[in-house]
């Protein structure tokens, strides 16, 4: 069973006014079908940049410099704009934004906005009728209230968390197989919070869906997520099953990480030093500088990723 | 200041316009000295009128047989005095009516304000044409009209922040410590509406070249001989399409001229209030 | 609710409009001639002087004379021309449509070319159009329309001979029958198409004189809005949800970059009326704006004032709607007002 989306080995750079910076080097990750996946990292670490990139829309000062991006065995990589924008985006994969109220166009009426994604993406010979239902159906699984007015309505006249369902019913409208969320739960109030990532996760299990779930929190990809990936300057530091990640970590980094998650530690902790700029790295590991487990070895050659006790691939000496 | 200096000489625009206006009030300044024919501002020589640009007359001459370029270098001088006096005037009336009316609540103020209100309510050139022919027709009754058009523009800007700061208690703490009203409001209230008030000021100055202009076209400006950019476009109508040079050059001083100041006081704009960045 | 909105705009202008009421009064009655004396002429006696004074009410109380002078002007009554002597309100009645006509066309070509500009500027940043377009936006507001005028005729008309030099209609052509004083909805509703085209192609140099500070303007801020726009997070989101880009742009973006558009146009109003005045006298366009610079030229009081006086109105109905086509634009303002 081919996995739903496979990233291998990408690298992205920016072209910047002091010169070129490297966001993403060698980043790997598997995506199962029918799974969720947590992408975690600090903000910074390149997680946007990730999306962008499998998505093709990144800036113009963005240059993919290797890897591929294979989306149900196709690299998207390779698309042309067009085809991107008719054959994916929208229609085979969903995008879920991290700040709902920022992300709706304040102009337009909902209605508008979500049937323009299924204009031309939704299966040939429906209709706008038929879209319009669609659309009420799933915003009343969704459970936003009013669901048969909701499309007249304008997005400054939602809460929070009720503009959230309206763009997870946007990412559903035309049945993707993958659905990437990029920190979906960050801009909303803790309460609301938890109903949104118990929501994703049965839309997961009813839709049959794949889930690229971003985040920095790994108390939410506790939550929702069955595998995870951990990001760190770029470069995947860590990717394996949750349970085995979060109880076994491997990587300095995402011990320290956990030791850091305020639900661990009973005081303010936090990761002495800071990330390494994008513009000159290291040479060698790249969290050297920071771990407490450094040995002269580590900052003179990148580290493999090895495959540790838990089951989980980690970029670390310390893995064998 | 140098931080801000060097912020707007990395804006190209910008630097153009103020190289633009430092041309010309130079040329302003120094322009008797520097005109091939001075002396064209009254003689004429009517043996080379209406000759096309030469070597020795290099914007052709007009009906007169006045040397043209002359006459644009000395008509500088015109249109700066009645710049710097019309927005000079213009700031005198509306900023302490702006500080009157924004200090302290009350009748007075709201009547400034409605005041302003109703000189806004029409276009200026139309009420600058008004009071224009209501006074005899002459440079001081055209600078004096349009004075009284542009001062509303002053006076909102420092009403605006008079009334901001009036209301803050920095100034609660100034007037606790028994300081006098005027001292509060010209130590501390002005300097803060200075910035805004800089680039209305740029911006005006280009706006009353172009305005005077029209009204030396129509006759309510300068009058003949001077050498007013509008009054001798207007001069040159009978004369074309033959003596082209007449109304072609005139109408480029003008159009540099305003250029300039409209470009300095956009980068002024953007290096005050970065906010204010519509237009880039 | 836009009627309340509407309402409540108009309320805010009243004061204004009495402003200018009170405005225009007080000026003519500082004009240092008096009144009386103009009237009666160069060769009356005092009696004559005094019994003109009285027959026109001018020895009443100032405030009395303005309530006459309120009543009069709602009414639109405001007096004789000095120079044709006719009615100033049937003067500007009859001139009112050509005016019109010039400034709609300028404005459609400021509007309809400016926009379709600016996104094409912003589109293209900081590239070869953008800039060329930066630079006419600098030229266009920074040039004297009445020197533009007579470089285009100079052009067009004495040089190349494609356009007619100035006017409405070539003397050749008779007009048509005056059903609503427009030249070219006349021409259209009579079927007299030589006359259509004989008058749109006077139309075109004054419209592009007029139109070319507005063009200038709209091009700048429309572009201004687009790039503003273009950062937001919601464009991001509707390419990844793979709208097409032109209706993107077209549709999505530009409805939230015109607001800054919106109130240029508002504004554009106002020097359209300004530069319609020079426009109109040098193309000799029968208007309003050659009425107005006849009136100054031969000193006739009352037509200045009248005109002041109707621009005014025109000016603040201008403000109005430019509110309400925000409020249309954006919903949200309506609802915060």
């Amino acid at each position: 069973m081919i996995p739903v989306l496979s990233v291998r080995g990408l690298k992205v750079s920016f072209h910047t006014d002091q010169g070129r910076a490297t966001v993403l080097d060698d980043v790997s990750l598997t995506l199962e079908r029918g799974r969720v996946l947590g992408v975690v990292g600090e903000s910074g670490c390149g997680k946007s940049t990730l999306i962008r990139t499998i998505l093709g829309i990144l800036p113009d000062a963005a240059r993919v410099e290797a890897g591929a991006v294979v989306f149900e065995g196709e690299n998207l990589l390779v698309f042309s704009e067009q085809e991107l924008n008719q054959r994916v985006r929208g229609s085979r994969i969903g995008f879920i934004p991290q700040d709902p109220l920022l992300s709706l166009n304040p102009v337009f009426k909902v209605g508008s906005q979500l049937l323009e994604i299924m204009r031309d993406h939704a299966p040939p010979g429906t209709k706008r009728r038929d879209h319009i239902k669609r659309l009420i159906e799933l915003l009343r699984r969704l459970q936003v209230p009013d669901p048969d007015t909701a499309l007249e309505r304008y997005p400054h006249q939602f809460s929070g968390g009720q503009r959230q369902r309206l763009l997870i019913a946007a990412a559903l409208a035309c049945s993707p197989g993958l659905v990437i969320a990029d920190e979906p739960t960050t801009a909303l109030d803790v309460t609301t919070q938890h109903e949104i990532l118990l929501l994703l996760r049965e839309l997961v299990d009813e839709f049959d869906i794949s889930l690229l779930f971003v985040t920095h929190d790994l108390g939410v990809v506790a939550e929702v997520c069955d595998t995870v990936c951990v990001i760190y300057a770029g470069q995947t530091v860590e990717a394996g099953l949750v349970g085995a990640v979060l109880q076994t970590p491997t990587h300095p980094y995402t011990q320290a990480l956990l030791a850091c998650h305020p639900e661990r530690s009973t005081h303010f902790v936090g990761i002495p030093g800071n990330v390494p700029s994008t513009l000159r790295m290291p040479p060698g590991c790249r969290f050297a500088p920071r771990c407490g487990y450094v040995e002269p070895v580590c900052s003179m050659a990148l580290p493999e990723s090895l495959q540790a006790t838990s089951g989980a691939s980690v970029r670390c000496i310390r893995a064998a | 200041m140098s931080p801000i200096l060097r912020k707007l000489s990395r804006d190209l625009p910008a630097m153009l316009g103020l190289a633009l206006v430092v041309i010309v009030v130079l040329i302003a300044i120094v322009g008797p000295w520097i005109a091939p024919y001075p002396g064209d501002v009254t003689a004429s020589h009517l043996a080379r009128r209406l000759k096309p640009p030469t070597g020795s007359f290099p914007f052709g001459t007009d009906n007169l047989g006045r040397d043209i370029l002359s006459r644009v270098i000395l008509g500088a001088r015109g249109a700066l005095t009645v710049a710097f006096s019309v927005v000079a005037l213009s700031m005198a009336i509306g900023i302490p009516l702006g500080l009157v009316a924004g200090y302290r609540a009350g009748f007075v103020s709201e009547l400034i304000m409605r005041v302003t209100d109703v000189v806004l309510a029409i276009p200026q050139l139309i009420l600058a044409l008004a009071l224009a022919q209501l006074m005899s027709p002459s440079l001081e009754s055209a600078m004096l009209a349009l004075s009284l058009t542009y001062w509303p523009f002053f006076t909102r800007i420092v009403f605006a922040e008079a009334r901001r700061l009036s209301n803050s208690v920095f100034v609660d703490a100034l007037r606790g410590l028994g300081m006098g009203s005027a001292r509060i409001v010209f130590l501390h209230i002005l300097p803060n509406a200075a910035s805004p008030i800089i680039v209305r000021a740029t911006i005006g100055l280009g706006f009353t070249i172009l305005t005077a202009a029209v009204l030396g076209f129509l006759g309510m400006g300068a009058t003949p001989p001077a050498p007013d950019w509008g009054l001798t476009i207007a001069q040159s109508r009978i004369y074309l399409p033959g003596a082209w040079w007449y109304a072609l050059f005139p109408g480029l001083a003008i159009l540099l001229t305003v250029m300039g100041f409209n470009l300095l006081g956009d980068g002024l704009r953007d290096l005050v209030d970065p906010r204010l960045r519509r237009s880039r | 609710m836009v009627f309340r909105f509407v309402l409540r705009r108009c309320a805010l202008a009243v004061p204004s409009l009495f402003g200018l009421l009170v405005l225009t009064f007080l000026l003519i009655r500082l004009v240092p001639s008096d009144p009386a004396v103009v009237m009666a002429g160069d060769a009356a006696t005092p009696a004559q002087i005094a019994e003109i004074r009285h027959q026109y009410g001018l020895d009443r109380p100032l405030w009395e004379q303005f309530i006459v002078y309120t009543g009069k002007a709602v009414r639109l009554d405001f007096g004789e021309s000095a120079f044709s002597h006719r009615a100033v309100s049937l003067d500007i009645a009859q001139r009112l449509p050509a005016t019109l006509e010039l400034t709609f066309a300028a404005m459609g070509l400021s509007i309809l070319l400016g926009v379709p500009l600016g996104v094409f500027a912003a589109l293209r940043y900081n590239q070869w159009p953008d800039f060329a377009l930066r630079m006419l936006s600098v030229f266009g507001v920074a040039v004297a329309a009445f020197w533009v005028a007579i470089m285009l005729q100079l052009l067009f008309a004495m040089q190349l001979g494609w356009l007619p030099l100035r006017g409405e209609l070539s003397v050749a052509i008779p007009p048509p029958t005056r059903i609503t004083g427009s030249l070219l909805l006349d021409s259209l509703l009579t079927g007299r198409f030589d006359a259509l085209r004989d008058g749109l192609a006077h139309l075109v140099l004054p419209a592009v004189t007029l139109g070319l500070g507005g063009l200038a303007s709209i091009v700048r801020f429309t572009r201004a809005g687009v790039l503003d726009t273009l950062q937001q997070d919601f464009v991001t989101y509707e390419r990844a949800m793979g709208y097409r880009r032109m209706r993107l742009i077209w549709r999505y973006v530009l409805r939230n970059s015109v607001t800054a558009t919106i109130t240029q146009i508002g504004l554009l109003f106002g020097g359209l009326i300004a530069g319609g005045v020079v426009v109109e006298a040098i193309y000799d366009w029968p208007g309003i704006g050659s009425y107005t610079v006849n009136a100054i030229l031969t000193g006739d009081h009352q037509v200045m004032l009248a005109v002041t006086l109707m621009i005014g109105v025109v000016y603040a109905a201008v403000n109005i709607l430019t509110d309400v086509v925000h409020g249309l634009v954006d919903p949200r303002l309506m609802d915060q007002t």
